[in-house]
């Protein structure tokens, strides 16, 4: 992020004014160090949203939080702990980490941008300060040595100025730089997370999701009121959703019946019809986990299936006031199901209470309990009332649940499927004739999320970047001529490099030591006549 | 091979590279020991660090942590046996796989092998390119921990995925986890190892005025330092990519690519640590052993996220299967 400022380690005082506290506000953000404090804040914050429950993801059980203690709950809740990614304090936190973010992108984008228009600063005065130099000696006066360096730099992608600039007295020399992409990268990766959270936003601006409950042989119409749930982003038009509708044909599931992992599905398929709207031909697919439909941006997801036990149910004059599948909700792995069946045509009004034991094991202290996810052993206790349903008060009812107040129990009874129960006094009967099943999917529109993956894309190859690209220098400079009776004339050039990277690394300078080496090797042919030392870098 | 045959074969693999581990284990204890004793009669290096945030420039001299021969044996035994102990793991890992006829990362008995395979990987990796055998102790002894509690506690016969994880995206988005497993945990071994030669040499110098001999063996704290952001930055990036892969399977497979489920706030939270690691090392104030602790403190975060959030919280991940 920003460069780093605290070497001064104490903050200096803001200065008086109010222009100038506002600066040194600014710096004090933007600094590297509260960009650190910030990430651990972050990263602390976040704690509590995984031991709480949380509102998104469990809202019963933060329910049932609240209420196993309730002064703390409301302690918490009031602060936003059971909605901690969504409370103000945590978006705090992210915001101003965004903020200091911006500000170091800012202007370290802009100094990069000048360091890429610059050529790549004259050589040091002094290469042997830098330990590493490689001494070189080659016939000639060395310009053939020099521009035969400056390809061989040009070749390997480093750019290359020569000096000295003319008017300039003084050794020649050939100074070169490279990995200009590690600054590249860095700033690609820290904009990219801005985008990620742009994408976030618009994903929640502009998103639906929502939630419905399909009994085999049921459809499904794309509006908000077909939804079981439903929650959209405040720029959602809910009356434009996209008008595509489907029937769940069947559903078929497996479990796993050997071994310790008894009972454990093993696979899951819904067959359904889809139209993409009103009138169109329908197409068959099937949705499985992990292979959800799309419709028009949209995808319909399975995340989860039942049972619905199927009832007739006849008055005392014998009419049928009741014929259909009820959705029983699962209370546990082996899909012990509960649910209620209300009548208020009947005259009185009618209320059943169920428990579904796909496979009934009777125990002596627990009662019925289902041993098995599967039907393979289907019983049906249920318990019948008559009444008030309380339907007329205008108070909205779960339709999972009977408000058996004032109502009269008529009796129990355990049923198996085709199994009729008879109710005394005439008060009618009914009949358990099976079941179908039921799959549940969730349906997600969020026209951020290609943004988002865009963005993380950019942000990996971003960071990638930013750790493995070296930047480096190398200068060659002749700094003497000799007249030798030997060989002729010849000219003593020296190499020296440096690395600019944030860590203190010898695999850093051994690649360094690398780029020297084969540059000398192509400057002289011959590698042997070179004259190392221990290198040296200098830090960033 | 008949299927049961494979299970036992597999089982007899992972038995025996626990086995040739712990020797190696030991070996490399008595090579540590061995540098410790020795090391008096060794010139420790001079190392010179000019300026923090500044220019600086560092010297090094060449090799000067040459270690004792009696320890270099042990030392090289106990490599070899780290070898034999990867292949054995990696066969039994392979027969594992081929047993449950799909990818052996269906449930965290599962991970957990393979994970402590991935960890031996990234050290042996690490040791064809530089001599590392210093650091052997310090990751067999979490790699033999991991396969214990691997055997005995999170045992689990081979059985089919749950539809949830049939995906090919299990095999892209676990391994990537995996093999970070492996990385963050040689980057916690290099970060506590340097931290705790910086603390005994700054003992050993208010003690006797001179570092000499401490922890001979073990480079120096600033080479330390240099390994541990090598790893740091090799598993950041990875671990993004873990994460972002994780999202595009969570969309796919639960409608939603980023959920704050337990286990993707955790996946953030180690993200958000070593990202300040990373800060971190360019922080004056802040390199050094602040920087080490931070490479710990998300390597915890790490393990909280694989045992915690499996065993005590209720998160869409619970593929423990046991």
């Amino acid at each position: 992020m920003s460069a780093d400022t605290s070497s001064k380690a104490e903050a200096p005082l803001p200065p008086l004014g109010g222009l100038g506290f506002l600066r040194w506000v600014w710096r004090q953000l933007t600094s590297m160090k509260t960009a650190l404090i910030l990430l651990f804040l972050l990263a602390i914050a976040s704690i509590p949203g995984s031991i709480l429950p949380q509102q998104g993801n469990d809202p019963l059980k933060v329910k049932e939080w609240i209420a196993g203690s309730p002064s703390t709950g409301a302690i918490l809740q009031a602060l936003g702990f059971f909605d901690v990614f969504a409370a103000p304090w945590f978006a705090a936190v992210y915001l101003l980490l965004f903020i200091s973010l911006i500000g170091c992108v800012i202007p370290r984008a802009r100094q990069h941008w000048r360091a890429m228009l610059a050529p790549p600063p004259a050589a040091p005065r002094n290469l042997e300060r830098f330990g590493g130099t490689v001494t070189v000696c080659v016939p000639g006066n060395g310009d053939a040595a020099l521009a035969e360096a400056s390809a061989y730099l040009r070749r390997h992608r480093w750019r290359v100025v020569e000096g000295p600039p003319e008017g300039e007295l003084g050794p020649r020399w050939v100074s070169a730089e490279k990995g200009y992409l590690r600054e590249t990268g860095n700033l690609v990766f820290h904009v990219a997370l801005l985008c990620i959270l742009a994408s976030v936003a618009i994903g929640g601006l502009f998103g639906w999701k929502g939630n419905v409950i399909v009994k085999e042989g049921g459809g499904f119409a794309n509006t908000v009121t077909q939804y079981d749930a439903w929650g959209g982003g405040r720029l959602v038009n809910a009356e434009a959703m996209t008008p595509f509708s489907f029937t769940l044909d069947s559903f078929e599931v497996e479990f796993e019946r050997e071994g310790s992992q008894r009972g454990a599905p093993r696979f899951f398929e819904a067959k359904v019809t889809s139209r993409g709207e009103p009138g169109a031909a329908g197409q068959q697919s099937i949705i499985e986990v992990n292979s959800p439909l799309e419709v028009d941006r949209a995808k319909v997801f399975l995340v989860g299936h039942g049972y619905a036990p199927h009832f007739i149910v006849k008055d005392s004059t014998g009419t049928v006031v009741f014929d259909d599948a009820v959705v029983f909700l699962p209370q546990d792995g082996n899909f012990t199901s509960t649910g209620v069946v209300k009548i208020p045509d009947s005259e009185p009004q009618l209320g059943l209470r169920g428990l579904f034991l796909p496979t009934v094991s009777i125990d002596e202290i627990k009662g019925g309990q289902s041993v098995f996810p599967a039907p393979d052993d289907p019983a049906m206790f249920l318990s019948a009332w008559t009444g008030d349903l309380g339907l007329d008060s205008g108070a909205p009812q779960s339709v999972y649940r009977l408000d058996s107040e004032s109502m009269t129990q008529i009796g129990l009874a355990t049923l198996r499927p085709g199994q009729v129960w008879e109710w005394p006094d005439g008060t009618g009967s009914m009949m358990f004739t099976g079941f179908d099943r039921w799959a549940s999917f969730q349906i997600a529109y969020d026209p951020g999320k290609e943004a988002a993956l865009v963005s993380a894309t950019l942000a990996i190859i971003g960071l990638m970047l930013s750790l493995f690209v070296r930047r480096r220098r190398i200068w060659v400079k002749a700094i003497s001529s000799t007249g030798d009776s030997m060989t002729g004339a010849a000219t003593v050039l020296q190499v020296a490099g440096i690395t600019r990277s944030s860590s203190l690394d010898d695999i850093d300078l051994g690649a360094l030591t690398d780029d020297i080496g084969a540059l000398v090797g192509a400057i002289t042919h011959d590698e042997s006549t070179v004259k190392s030392e221990a290198l040296s870098k200098e830090q960033m | 091979m008949t299927t049961d045959a494979l299970a036992q074969a597999s089982n007899a693999a992972i038995y025996a590279a626990m086995i040739t581990l712990t020797i190696a284990m030991v070996a490399f204890a008595i090579s540590f020991a061995a540098g410790r004793r020795r090391v008096a009669a060794v010139a420790a290096p001079a190392e010179v660090m000019v300026g923090e945030g500044s220019t600086g420039i560092l010297t090094r001299t060449v090799s000067a942590d040459e270690p004792a021969d009696a320890g270099r044996r042990s030392a090289n035994i106990a490599m070899s046996l780290t070898w034999l102990s990867f292949a054995l793991l990696l066969a039994g890992v392979v027969m594992r796989g081929l047993w449950a006829g799909r990818v052996p990362w269906g449930n965290m008995y599962e991970f957990s092998i393979t994970a402590a395979l991935a960890t031996l990987a990234v050290f042996l990796f690490l040791s064809l390119r530089t001599d590392v055998r210093w650091l052997g102790l310090f990751i067999v002894i979490p790699v033999l921990l991991t396969l214990g509690m691997a055997v005995t506690v999170l045992y689990t016969e081979a059985a089919q995925l749950v539809p949830a994880l049939k995906s090919y995206w299990l095999v892209i988005h676990v391994s990537a986890a995996i093999i970070c497993a492996g990385a963050f945990t040689l980057g916690a071994a290099t970060a506590g190892l340097s931290l705790l030669k910086a603390g005994l040499v700054r003992r050993s110098i208010a003690r006797t005025g001179s570092a000499d001999g401490v922890l001979a063996r073990v480079p120096s704290v600033e080479r330390l330092e240099s390994l541990t952001n090598r790893v740091v930055a090799f598993s950041f990036p990875l671990w993004t990519f873990a994460v972002v892969a994780g999202a595009i399977w969570a969309e796919n497979a639960w409608g939603r690519y980023w959920g704050w489920d337990p286990k993707e706030t955790w996946a953030f939270i180690t993200w958000v640590i070593y990202a300040a690691y990373l800060h971190a090392r360019s922080t004056a104030g802040w390199r050094g052993s602040k920087a080490s602790w931070i490479v710990i403190i998300g390597w915890l975060a790490f393990l909280i996220n694989y045992f915690g959030v499996n065993f005590f919280v209720n998160s869409l991940h619970s593929y423990a299967g046991v």
